[in-house]
């Protein structure tokens, strides 16, 4: 590596001679993307865990209906004798939703990984605005305030389901979450999308701007392909939700009819405000949030394409297609989320314009995961705890997109619509899909961030405990979808067609149990791996992007030498090199000096 | 190691096809759990294109699925020593894999129309009975038209969760709410649509089995949510004709009973 040296000192110039900054502006509020995104992702990983046991809460409630909720039951609810009231149960499924989507999915996917990501594996030596992306983690605060602290305010939290329709939502007497644990509810996620607005226009501006030389977009990972397209959906999808919060908080404390129609009566008490259309929301809402179900993926498929070339030792099959199909999701991502409203009374015609829709996107989903089969056929596979996260990535992904193309044909929604095959669905595609391309990610990508490495044995015990227990969590919910099983029922078994699913709803909550217990041996790993972890060097995996070229972990500024790209990130087992990697950095043989 | 990862991972297409084929044939001490017995005149459409999906999604997801373990094992590094296959794509291979799920993609999409129009679009333009079904946390109120076949007339027959209506007739149900969403479940007809305060959505389905069913809230309204349940009693048309007729006379004697209260109190 003859040109690392050069660089160094003239660049380094810039960071040489301040003063060593203090704890707070290094580790608190600091400006270097690094500890930006170390912040989102223990943060996120706190919030992880939260919504898990709130996810408990759910499982207990289905299994065991109206019997003692174990360990905290008596604590919280003494009056009813330690058993969970149904309107505690509706807090729970929304909590856990709110929490998981807004709380952990996006933050830990654009804030964590894209913060500490982006710069190193485009050659730059930080964001474009580190102010800015200080900001945008700080912002994420007041939200944690606001949804935290709902849980204990009068009502209790949120209970209108994560996706907030009204008139449930709006009118006051209609739920007892829907007092001031709804106006929380909103102000946070108002916030949240206030933090993801300053990270996309951040991400953006530094993948345009800052990349290193020779860095070309045809020669950036897939990760930051991914991340580029999530920032845009970001910035053109929130505004929406934005304005159609404030729209649900006027209409609640200003006394606005934005969603309440004329003479509408909760609890015998008419409505003040009228002339409104609860379908209205759902329009915005889903105009946002069904852009937001790939703010949830693109980011975990790009870093899954990562993992998967470099522990298959080969180029990644087919790079430009994948391209092409990140950008495709994104662009048809705006005109679907109609399919969210079919049995909603949206126009039905409507629906045949969204069905088709909907179908076509299915198919970059399938050329991305024929293109990772791709990748692994004629490689070389190494069975890195990391890879068995990004391969079973590929193997519940199948599963999870096809089970969208049941819901999409609309004829086969009306039954399944709100039933447990949605639920199968968004978490095949969330939770086994997304989380666990983040636990691969986190497996990859943590000798980078702490320069030591996180125990691999314990890492494939928690990956083998994980897999299997996900799978007995999720996929009976098929089965019970097929049946009419609907969702967010705090009690289904007195309807008489639901009663013989009770054995499987306990099956699946021990399996939940299981999932939620096996994640201790990651808490372990993961600390015990910052302070007691191997030390590794710069490139333990052999990998060929920027980010394996730095110092591990990076200090301020990250390179220690003018980074320069000759080649894609994915060019393993290049027969013009010994080596079975080919950094990008490395210049070709003909330029070697010598 | 390689082995063991790529029998975990061909774990899952068996007890995946193995999970649905028991539970929609119910072998042996397994019971069956699949679709609800379908009354309806229509339904059997809906359950036909869920199994035309589940055969082309199971085919891909066992074919890929299986892909994917031979890969595993076929390519584990532990057991190969030749040099992996530089190659970077291949355009041949794309356009296949695009062309091909793009046209049975839009095979699935235009051979559903059909039968989407007929049970959201084409309205019957003379029911045997209309219904009006009004949800409200948490109970469904019910309105009949009396003799004269109007709504908003002095006749009209009031009743709560307790849905009757005739075998073998056409059905619409004038669909409303009074407070917050609310969704009118028939698992057994499939039919399921959201009532949305300010609106009156049309709903017509056709039973063709007498029997008693479960009418099921599918959209969250509130603390209640769960135990928003109505019946619905299928019934012959002479039947249906009686149990009216005393639904009126009980809603009369009520009603005059009433007056008589109020009267007496004076």
């Amino acid at each position: 590596m003859s040109t690392t040296a050069e660089g160094f000192h003239t660049h380094g110039d810039a960071h040489v001679g301040h003063a060593e900054p203090s704890f707070i502006s290094k580790y608190v509020f600091s400006l270097d993307h690094k500890v930006i995104g170390l912040q989102f992702l223990f943060s996120t990983l706190i919030w992880f865990l939260i919504g898990g046991l709130l996810a408990l809460g759910i499982r207990w409630q289905l299994a065991w209906p109206w019997s003692k909720l174990p360990i905290v039951g008596e604590w919280l609810f003494s009056a009813e004798g330690g058993q969970m009231p149904p309107e505690f149960y509706t807090m729970l499924f929304t909590m856990h939703a709110t929490v998981m989507i807004f709380f952990v999915i996006i933050p830990i996917l654009a804030g964590a990984f894209g913060n500490f990501l982006i710069p190193l594996m485009i050659g730059a030596d930080d964001m474009a605005f580190p102010t800015l992306n200080m900001l945008s983690y700080w912002f994420m605060w007041p939200a944690f305030l606001c949804i935290g602290g709902s849980f204990f305010v009068d009502g209790g939290a949120a209970a209108a389901g994560w996706t907030s329709y009204p008139t449930l939502s709006v009118v006051q007497e209609a739920a007892p979450g829907s007092h001031m644990g709804q106006t929380l509810w909103l102000v946070g996620v108002t916030f949240v999308g206030i933090s993801s607005m300053m990270g996309s226009i951040n991400y953006m501006t530094t993948i345009i701007t800052m990349r290193a030389p020779g860095m070309t977009m045809f020669r950036l990972p897939l990760t930051i392909w991914a991340m580029f397209i999530t920032a845009v959906l970001q910035a053109f999808a929130l505004p929406v939700l934005t304005a159609a919060g404030f729209m649900q908080v006027m209409d609640r404390l200003v006394g606005t009819g934005f969603f309440v129609p004329d003479g509408n009566i909760v609890n015998n008490s008419v409505a003040a405000a009228g002339g409104g259309q609860p379908l209205l929301w759902q329009h915005l809402f889903w105009f946002y949030s069904h852009p937001a179900v790939y703010i949830m993926i693109l980011p975990a498929m790009g870093m899954v394409s990562d993992i998967i070339a470099c522990f298959a030792r080969k180029p990644i099959f087919g790079y430009k297609p994948m391209v092409y199909s990140i950008s495709g999701i994104a662009g048809l991502g705006f005109v679907v989320w109609g399919h969210h409203m079919f049995v909603s009374g949206m126009n039905p015609y409507l629906g045949m314009t969204f069905m088709t829709a909907t179908m076509m996107i299915a198919l970059p989903s399938a050329i991305k995961v024929f293109n990772w089969l791709g990748t692994l056929w004629g490689g070389r596979i190494v069975f890195t705890t990391a890879m068995l996260f990004a391969i079973s990535f590929v193997s519940m992904f199948i599963i999870g997109g096809l089970s969208g193309i049941f819901m999409a044909a609309t004829p086969v929604d009306i039954f399944i619509h709100d039933t447990y095959f949605i639920v199968a669905h968004f978490h095949y595609v969330l939770f086994s899909g997304t989380a666990m391309a983040v636990f691969g990610a986190i497996y990859f990508w943590f000798p980078k961030m702490f320069g030591r490495m996180m125990n691999e044995f314990w890492g494939k015990i928690h990956f083998f405990l994980t897999f299997i227990f996900l799978n007995g969590t999720f996929f009976p919910m098929h089965i019970l979808g097929v049946v009419g099983f609907p969702r967010r029922l705090a009690d289904p078994y007195h309807y008489q067609e639901f009663e013989p699913l009770l054995e499987m709803n306990q099956f699946m909550t021990f399996c939940a149990i299981g999932m939620v217990a096996a994640q201790a041996i990651f808490v372990v790993n993961f600390f015990g791996s910052i302070f007691f972890g191997k030390r590794c060097g710069r490139n333990p995996w052999g990998c060929n992007g920027l980010e394996w070229s730095a110092p591990s972990p990076p200090g301020h500024g990250n390179f220690d030498f003018q980074p320069v790209v000759y080649r894609g990130p994915y060019e393993y087992g290049d027969p013009e090199v010994e080596a079975d990697y080919y950094p990008q950095i490395q210049p070709p043989p003909e330029e070697e000096p010598g | 190691m390689g082995k063991f990862w790529a029998i975990l991972f061909l774990l899952v297409p068996i007890l995946g096809v193995g999970l649905f084929v028991v539970a929609a044939d119910g072998t042996g001490w397994l019971m069956r759990h699949w679709f609800p017995e379908d009354v309806s005149e229509y339904g059997h459409r809906i359950d036909e294109l869920f199994m035309v999906i589940l055969w082309l999604t199971g085919a891909v997801f066992v074919a890929t699925e299986l892909c994917l373990v031979w890969f595993m094992l076929r390519y584990d590094r532990a057991k190969n020593t030749e040099p992996v296959k530089f190659t970077h794509g291949s355009h041949t291979l794309e356009v296949v894999w695009t062309v091909l799920p793009a046209a049975t993609l839009l095979f699935i999409a235009i051979y559903q129309m059909n039968v989407w129009a007929d049970t959201k679009v084409r309205e019957p333009m003379v029911p045997g009975l209309t219904v009006e079904v009004t949800g409200r946390q948490f109970e469904w109120r019910l309105r009949y038209p009396g003799e004269d076949g109007k709504f908003d007339t002095p006749d009209d027959i009031y009743h709560v969760n307790d849905l009757h209506i005739p075998v073998g007739e056409d059905i619409l149900v004038k669909l409303k709410s009074q407070d917050v969403l609310h969704s009118f479940f028939l698992p057994n007809l499939r039919v399921k649509q959201d009532a949305v305060p300010g609106m009156e959505i049309p709903v017509w389905f056709k039973a063709k089995k007498n029997g008693a069913y479960d009418i099921v809230c599918a959209e969250l309204c509130g603390w209640g949510h769960y135990k928003m349940r109505g019946r619905l009693t299928v019934q012959s048309k002479p039947d249906f004709e009686k149990w009216l007729k005393e639904l009126r006379v009980e809603g009369q004697r009520t009603q005059s009973e009433a007056t008589e209260d109020s009267e007496t109190e004076e």
